[in-house]
């Protein structure tokens, strides 16, 4: 059913049945963006997750039936980027999709703060000269927050803006990958230079020298 | 301060109560046995000294009682001298020690004009005068305790006197003999006694409190370890285990007391497995039947999508499939839900959130709008923070407006946010048809609905829900209205170490 949705949208589907032969597909078909079920016959999907963030940035969301908060938090620790939980409506499934694929389209040239340097071209990112591994979602989510200094994003905003969600969701998301985020461009995560937590607002990103 | 301390004591420690009423019973038993012996020591002396004392007396009567029989003068100058004679010799008689004083008066003659030669300088008033009286009045022996004390001395000595009447057979004149036994030894024997009883009555007082201190403290030392043991289980640390020694009755408040932690420890842990049991199945059930709705809900979608395609009773069937599809869906979520809520699956992610941002957001949802509702804000220019669950809280208010929005019938919805230093509020009021009777209370019911054939859809645990969202963050949610004027839901939600028991809103209903 997912393919017909899929295909219906015009994007191309490779379906694998089992968590063991995925690595396999996923070297074969090279997905711009995967889908996974968290309940696979064979290697469960948190290890499938973990097993393609370690050879791989693509994109990852995951579909699970459990909303109980550990599995989500567990799978987002994972590397995956984001979670549908079932049931979903095929709209918000393809807007999730289509946030993933999207190539972020915010910088239009090389944004320079502070010693942090992001290039929207090659996608990349650099601290101090020193290139950064941020995936792809990550990289998003640091455009977006530098790329207005000014204004202080809150978890709904970046949620709509990042993830495509259409009305508030789950603001574990944020919160999972602003830590990981912290984790790549900080020299200290528990005392962040570039990006502060505004007490029950969001984050903003702190100007250099201020 | 320190009367308020003893008084906490006397309060609190049972050793203290016990030890204090041993002392003071016991020292009310000493002192009356104490007393009681004294008094019989005290009489025992002084009956045998007065039988020695009287027997001794007779004796000296029976010699002056010869000594006048021979004495045959009756010229008053040699008579006076053989008196003088009589009394010497009969203080001179006993030995070396001489235990008594003598007095002898008379010839004892009515006017009161009598003569008394006596072995020392003895005040008169060591003389008890009933004593006196019984001897002028005739013959006998009698006694008297009595206070000796001689003249010019201030001190007396307890002594007992004896008398007797005389009669000289040959002037025929009465004369009165008295003999004074001092008691100073007995008084000083009976100081020692009770000496001895005082010290030793204090001494015993002392020991019976150190043995009911020793004694409390044998029987009380183990139901404070109880009471300790029974402070943990009451904080939930159920592992704790009483020692138990012998067979007597502590060794049975232990073991009891063993066995009903152990019974409510396995209590316990049937619950948590039978809640751990049914939250395992609640998350099964949610997933099983997920995976395959999931499945369906797509392909009505797509169906849905294509319905212009079909011919018009095909479209009706996509469009009431995908409807209920939709209602089935919400229902499945509602009830895992409120089953995780009764199985105390429930977590919340505490968050720092401010209920005029949440009310602002609310009002902005285009469903209200365009459901042609017009949304009133109050009270959020200033922000009201609470540490709560973003998901639920906004689940909750969510909840309202659209049941305000679906059921009043009112065209304008009231959100008011306000906030007091335990607590924050947030007020969902509309105009419409209102609560009446005891629908505030049941509006809370699961499946509850204000018109009975359902015809607004919904999935009637809505409220249910949002109720048990509140009490999870320890807060309320509470309901008024008046029927034609309008209903009023509060949600009150506590700030850390506060409680929403003082909500800063009160009802216009209440």
């Amino acid at each position: 059913m997912l393919t017909i949705v899929l295909e219906s949208e015009g994007l191309t589907t490779a379906v694998c049945r089992s968590g063991d032969r995925v690595m396999a597909a996923f070297a074969q078909f090279k997905p711009d963006v995967v889908l996974l079920d968290l309940m696979l016959p064979g290697l469960d999907g948190m290890s499938v997750c973990r097993q393609i963030r370690a050879t791989s940035a693509v994109p990852i969301i995951m579909l699970t039936a459990k909303a109980d908060t550990p599995d989500v938090v567990a799978g987002l620790e994972a590397g995956a980027d984001d979670y549908i939980t079932k049931p979903f409506k095929n709209t918000e499934l393809v807007a999730r999709l289509r946030a993933r694929l999207r190539r972020s389209d915010q910088l239009a040239e090389p944004l320079v703060f502070g010693d942090i340097v992001l290039d929207p071209a090659g996608h990349t990112v650099s601290r101090k000269g020193e290139p950064l591994e941020l995936t792809p979602l990550e990289f998003d989510l640091l455009a977006c927050l530098l790329g207005d200094p000014s204004q202080v994003f809150t978890r709904e905003t970046l949620l709509q803006k990042v993830w495509g969600y259409h009305h508030p969701g789950d603001t574990k998301l944020v919160n999972v990958h602003m830590t990981r985020l912290r984790s790549k461009i900080e020299d200290d995560a528990e005392d962040p230079q570039v990006i502060r937590t505004v007490r029950g607002v969001g984050y903003q990103a702190i100007l250099p020298g201020s | 301060m320190r009367g308020t301390g003893l008084a906490r004591v006397w309060r609190r420690s049972i050793q203290a109560r016990v030890v204090t009423s041993t002392i003071v019973l016991s020292t009310l038993v000493v002192a009356l046995t104490g007393w009681a012996l004294l008094r019989d020591v005290a009489s025992g002396l002084a009956d045998s000294r007065r039988s020695a004392a009287v027997s001794e007396a007779r004796s000296g009567f029976d010699y002056a009682q010869t000594q006048l029989d021979a004495t045959v003068e009756t010229e008053p100058a040699t008579q006076s001298q053989a008196l003088t004679q009589m009394v010497d010799s009969l203080t001179r008689s006993r030995g070396a020690t001489r235990t008594y004083e003598l007095v002898l008066e008379g010839p004892l003659t009515d006017d009161g004009q009598v003569p008394i030669r006596s072995s020392a300088a003895i005040d008169q008033a060591s003389l008890p005068t009933d004593l006196t009286d019984a001897v002028k009045a005739g013959p006998g022996t009698y006694w008297r305790f009595s206070d000796l004390s001689l003249l010019g001395s201030s001190t007396t000595d307890p002594s007992v006197v004896v008398g007797s009447q005389l009669r000289a057979p040959g002037s025929d004149d009465t004369y009165a003999l008295f003999y004074l036994f001092s008691l100073e030894d007995q008084q000083q024997t009976l100081d020692l006694v009770r000496r001895a009883l005082l010290l030793g009555g204090f001494a015993m007082v002392l020991m019976v409190g150190g043995v009911a201190w020793l004694v409390s403290r044998q029987v009380l030392d183990p139901v404070r370890l109880a009471r300790r043991i029974a402070e943990r289980y009451a904080s939930g640390n159920l592992e704790q285990r009483m020692h138990v020694r012998g067979e007597d009755d502590i060794a049975r408040l232990s073991s009891s007391f063993n066995q009903m932690a152990a019974s409510l420890q396995s209590q316990i842990r049937r619950l948590e497995n039978l809640s751990r049991l049914q939250q395992r199945f609640v998350s099964d059930v949610s997933h099983e039947l997920r995976t395959p709705l999931t499945t369906v809900q797509m392909a009505s979608e797509v169906l849905y999508d294509s319905r212009e395609r079909f011919d018009p009773q095909t479209a009706r069937s996509a469009e009431l499939l995908k409807r209920e599809l939709d209602r089935f869906e919400s229902l499945l979520s509602d009830l895992l839900d409120l089953s995780r809520f009764d199985a105390g699956a429930a977590r919340l992610e505490l968050d720092t959130i401010d209920f005029a941002e949440v009310a602002r957001r609310a009002a902005g949802d285009p469903v209200l709008e365009r459901a042609g509702i017009e949304v009133r804000l109050v009270g959020v220019d200033r922000p009201a923070i609470v540490e709560a669950d973003m998901r639920r809280i906004d689940r909750i208010v969510r909840n309202l407006l659209a049941n305000a929005a679906k059921y009043s019938g009112s065209k304008v919805v009231e959100v008011e946010v306000a906030q007091n230093a335990e607590s924050a509020s947030l007020a969902v009021r509309d105009f419409g048809i209102g609560l009446s009777g005891d629908e505030n209370l049941r509006v809370f019911d699961r499946f509850w609905r204000a018109d009975p054939a359902r015809t607004q859809g919904g999935t009637g645990l809505g409220l249910a829900i949002s109720r048990e969202d509140a009490a999870l963050h320890g807060g309320t949610l509470q309901a008024w209205g008046r029927p034609g004027a309008g209903s009023e839901f509060i949600l009150t939600i506590p700030k850390p170490e506060g409680s929403a028991k003082n909500p800063p809103l009160m009802s216009v209903y209440a």
